[in-house]
């Protein structure tokens, strides 16, 4: 069995009554997982035997920008016992800014979730040091999200008197 | 030839304590190298032999701003890092002078982003613009140059503060 197969396999006799939708483009093979689950899904997809996705290489963010299910959280793992990477997609519903932390599962998503929450917004539930990463802390936006001005809003920065 | 040349007959010459002060400080500009980015690797390449700023007297490189006279702002500077330069900045002892070098630093270069200064004339007093992306380092040996032509100028009612 090929394991794609045996990916989607393990996640839907694990999972019961969870829909799983997966695509593949240009030999990069996408899960789209629900809100709800995705921590016991990592953990599933970390701790498998065969499966062993033992590196989180980047946790990112999508920002629609549209009113319903505006956000959508991409993961990016990586099997090196299979040297198989794996993308990861959650859609966070409608009016939802929140979602579970992985960092239980793979300590390196730590930092980059603190980069979807700079950049995004996007808060973490059970994060252990939730700050933002790039931006100033007294920052008050996010400049990832579609409503910010690529030249930022005047006055949001400070800078040094002359 | 040189110095020797003026001392005919009676072994010494007449000048201003100004114009030998200005003399001597433009021939002993010791620069802050404020390497943020890219431009940083030109400005090694003017350090070393082969473009070798030792031929202007200036190539004392001081890690510390309290030996300096002359920083040069080598990089991209974003908001965050502008506070960083600007107290590198103050710690360094009248007079001093600053080279924008690049077009990062004179003007956001590429970076027209709501992260990055666009300019760090809006919170330093820049004596010369550098032009290039990065400039090669004869482009900043003409900075220099430019710079010591300041310096050569200047008479001690011109550093009031000092």
């Amino acid at each position: 069995m090929e394991l794609k197969e045996k990916i989607l396999l393990k996640l839907k006799t694990h999972f019961k009554d969870v829909d799983f939708s997966t695509e593949e483009f240009r030999g990069e093979y996408c899960i789209t997982i629900p809100n709800k689950i995705i921590v016991d899904a990592c953990e599933l997809l970390k701790n498998d035997e065969e499966l062993a996705f033992n590196l989180c290489e980047d946790i990112t963010a999508v920002d629609w920008g549209r009113l319903n299910n505006r956000f959508t959280m991409v993961y990016f793992i990586f099997s090196m016992k299979n040297r198989f990477r794996l993308k990861i997609k959650c859609d966070l519903g409608d009016g939802v800014e929140k979602i579970d932390s992985v960092t239980s599962v793979w300590k390196s998503a730590n930092w980059a979730e603190r980069e979807v929450y700079d950049m995004y917004g996007i808060e973490f539930n059970n994060h252990p040091d939730l700050r933002r990463m790039y931006m100033p802390e007294s920052f008050e936006y996010h400049p990832l999200r579609k409503e910010f001005p690529v030249m930022g809003i005047p006055g949001s920065l400070s800078l040094p008197k002359k | 030839m040189g110095i020797e040349a003026q001392l005919t007959g009676d072994g010494f010459f007449t000048t201003t304590i100004d114009a030998l002060i200005a003399w001597a400080r433009k021939n002993s500009v010791w620069p802050m190298p404020m390497g943020i980015s890219c431009c940083a690797i030109e400005m090694m390449a003017v350090g070393g032999a082969k473009y070798d700023i030792a031929r202007f007297g200036s190539e004392v490189m001081r890690m510390t701003p309290r030996q300096s006279d002359c920083m040069i702002v080598a990089g991209t500077v974003t908001y965050k890092m502008a506070h960083v330069v600007r107290k590198i900045y103050d710690q360094m002892p009248d007079p001093k002078w600053v080279i924008a070098m690049g077009a990062c630093t004179s003007s956001g270069g590429m970076y027209r982003s709501y992260s990055v200064v666009q300019g760090i004339d809006q919170f330093l007093p820049v004596d010369i613009y550098t032009a290039g992306c990065p400039p090669r380092p004869d482009n900043l040996l003409n900075a220099l140059i430019a710079i010591q032509d300041k310096i050569g100028k200047t008479r001690a009612k011109d550093f009031p503060n000092s």
